[in-house]
């Protein structure tokens, strides 16, 4: 098969995914209005009860939501896979004279277009409750390119494990996972708050690793007090997480979709 | 001539289900076949491998000469698919579906928009073409679902169970699309459950069961071979089975066959009016207190019945009458 059609093809799958998004109100409307509610939640309600180590929390707080944001977006990526293979419309594509890797990576890059949106507007929002970057315009820039990264990894993940739930429903539970990785991180309050067993699992868990290097970024020589090391250590991990992520999710995602 | 489906020791398994056992089937194009069979037998698994979505485990599949395994993108070329779910995009329109399932089988974006619309008026459309889907009734996505498979105009026709689920009225509009289509050239094979479906649509039928053919012929060889028309007695009170059951035996049909939890007795007759009016005046002179009496074709469980010695399913039903 020529690569136009690899190229056209996937560019078809994408606008589908695309036209669904911004045609479908739930989507664009609750999801934006869920991501605020809770970022004014975690501002204005549980902000001034946590001490964020010397620094303003939303400031503290801006970057870690934005990190842990691309997991949140990825429970719905696994509900749109558990749907499209339920109701055939993952057959029909695979049933079409087109490569059968277009089928995931159409559905991959409008995913990943759709994250980027929400990270625009989620950024958007921090700055109206305050937040502001204390790096270099380069390091804020690379803080975001980090998160479109995460979301890349875990895109591969939810694609798999959309494609072992059963229904959509089923893939929602997915968020069962998500909630533990979110909460015990350091992505809303640090972690030597916590007691000391937690503190364990949440010093050693990806989104820890993740947040701590989009924080490291944004915050620039505002984040001494919170974090020993400079911005290199902590990217340099993150990237190894997210390399990691794909490792072991993008050839299970691809099986599962090549499978017959 | 290359026939359309050329299977032979055709096996699936999935887990410790063997889906496919041993099938074999030849099918030439230029008729519809129907893959009559209940839940289970091997249908979808069958119409999926056909398709190129399940790869079988053992055996040779080919589709107009070309092999489902090794020339997979030429046996993609030449088939249309709608599964047993109407695999659309609800947020889309009918025409934007139909256009970008076109743009995926390789058509140009002007021909797209031809073919879309072409399919549109093909299974009256046209005035609900504009819409999103999400709009649509259980009978308009369905029919949008099988201009799908057809704006591609592919050789062959998949449709696994088309009907299922649907009302009356909408499956006979469906059974009208695809004979409408049958009549412009188009070879369909697919699945159903049901034997008035399979009747009507098919110059074919392959009874498969346990993942095996049981059965092939024209629908007029199959119901001879399966013989005979039915006559169901329901009554009111248990107490008076005996005395139905009597009474329908002195019609000489063979034994009447007596569900006690069902408060029904049966008996297969030769076909005709003839014999329900027959059987009424049995039960009358009895007299016999009925509560429904019916003369029906066979049941598929039935039709099975005939072929196989053993029902499909494992369902109660009435013992071989020779």
């Amino acid at each position: 098969m020529s690569s136009a059609t690899m190229r056209a093809s996937t560019l078809v799958i994408a606008r589908r995914s695309m036209v669904r998004f911004f045609r479908t109100p739930q989507l664009v409307v609750l999801g934006t209005v869920q991501g605020a509610i809770f970022l004014l939640v975690y501002r204005y309600v549980f902000g001034g009860a946590i001490d964020a180590g010397g620094i303003p929390y939303v400031d503290f707080l801006v970057p870690g939501f934005i990190a842990t944001m691309v997991l949140f977006v990825g429970v719905g990526v696994a509900a749109g896979v558990a749907e499209d293979m339920r109701e055939g419309f993952v057959d029909r594509l695979r049933s079409l004279p087109i490569p059968r890797s277009a089928v995931l990576s159409g559905r991959a890059l409008a995913d990943v277009a759709q994250l980027v949106w929400g990270l625009g507007v989620t950024t958007a929002l921090g700055f109206v409750v305050g937040f502001r970057f204390h790096g270099s315009a380069g390091a804020a820039l690379a803080a975001f390119a980090l998160c479109v990264a995460y979301g890349v990894a875990f895109e591969w993940m939810f694609v798999a494990l959309g494609t072992l739930a059963s229904n959509a429903q089923a893939a929602q539970g997915i968020g069962f996972l998500v909630f533990p990785l979110t909460f015990v991180s350091s992505a809303y309050v640090p972690v030597d708050s916590m007691p000391g067993w937690l503190q364990a699992f949440a010093n050693h868990q990806p989104i820890t690793v993740m947040v701590d290097a989009v924080r490291s970024l944004a915050l620039g020589p505002q984040a001494g007090p919170l974090l020993a090391h400079d911005s290199g250590y902590y990217v340099a991990r993150a990237l190894l997480w997210t390399a990691g992520i794909i490792v072991v999710f993008a050839p299970l995602a691809v099986a599962r979709f090549r499978r017959g | 001539m290359t026939p359309m489906i050329e299977a032979s020791g055709l096996t699936k398994r999935f887990g410790r289900t063997l889906a496919l056992d041993r099938l074999d089937l030849v099918a030439q194009p230029g008729q519809v076949v129907a893959v009559l069979g209940p839940n289970g037998a091997g249908k979808t698994t069958l119409v999926r491998s056909i398709a190129t979505l399940v790869r079988p485990d053992g055996g040779d599949l080919r589709v107009f000469g070309h092999d489902v395994r090794r020339e997979a993108a030429a046996v993609r070329a030449v088939i249309g698919l709608a599964g047993q779910y109407a695999a659309l995009e609800p947020a889309m329109t009918g025409r934007e579906n139909l256009e970008m399932i076109a743009v995926l089988f390789g058509l140009d974006r002007i021909s797209a928009r031809t073919a879309a619309a072409r399919v549109l008026a093909q299974l009256d459309l046209v005035d609900a073409g504009d819409r999103l889907v999400r709009t649509y009734s259980g009978g308009m996505r369905r029919r949008l679902d099988l201009g799908a498979s057809l704006v591609g105009a592919p050789r062959l026709l998949l449709l696994d169970e088309p009907t299922t689920g649907l009302d009356p009225r909408s499956r006979i509009e469906l059974w009208d699309a695809i004979r409408a289509l049958v009549d412009q050239g188009t070879d369909v094979l697919l699945t159903t459950q049901y034997l008035d479906e399979a009747d009507r649509l098919a110059g074919r039928i392959v009874i498969v069961d346990h993942g095996r053919v049981v059965a092939a012929g024209t629908p007029a060889e199959l119901k001879q071979r399966a013989g005979r028309s039915v006559v169901e007695v329901h009554v009111r009170d248990s107490a008076e089975l005996p005395r139905v059951a009597a009474a329908l035996a002195r019609l000489d049909h063979g034994a009447p066959q007596v569900e006690e939890a069902t408060r029904r007795v049966s008996v297969a007759v030769e076909a005709g009016v003839d014999r329900l009016r027959d059987a009424l005046q049995a039960l009358s002179e009895a007299d016999a207190e009925v509560e429904d009496i019916s003369l029906r074709p066979p049941t598929l469980d039935e039709v099975f019945l005939s072929f196989t010695g053993t029902t499909g399913h494992g369902t109660v039903a009435m013992e071989a009458c020779a």
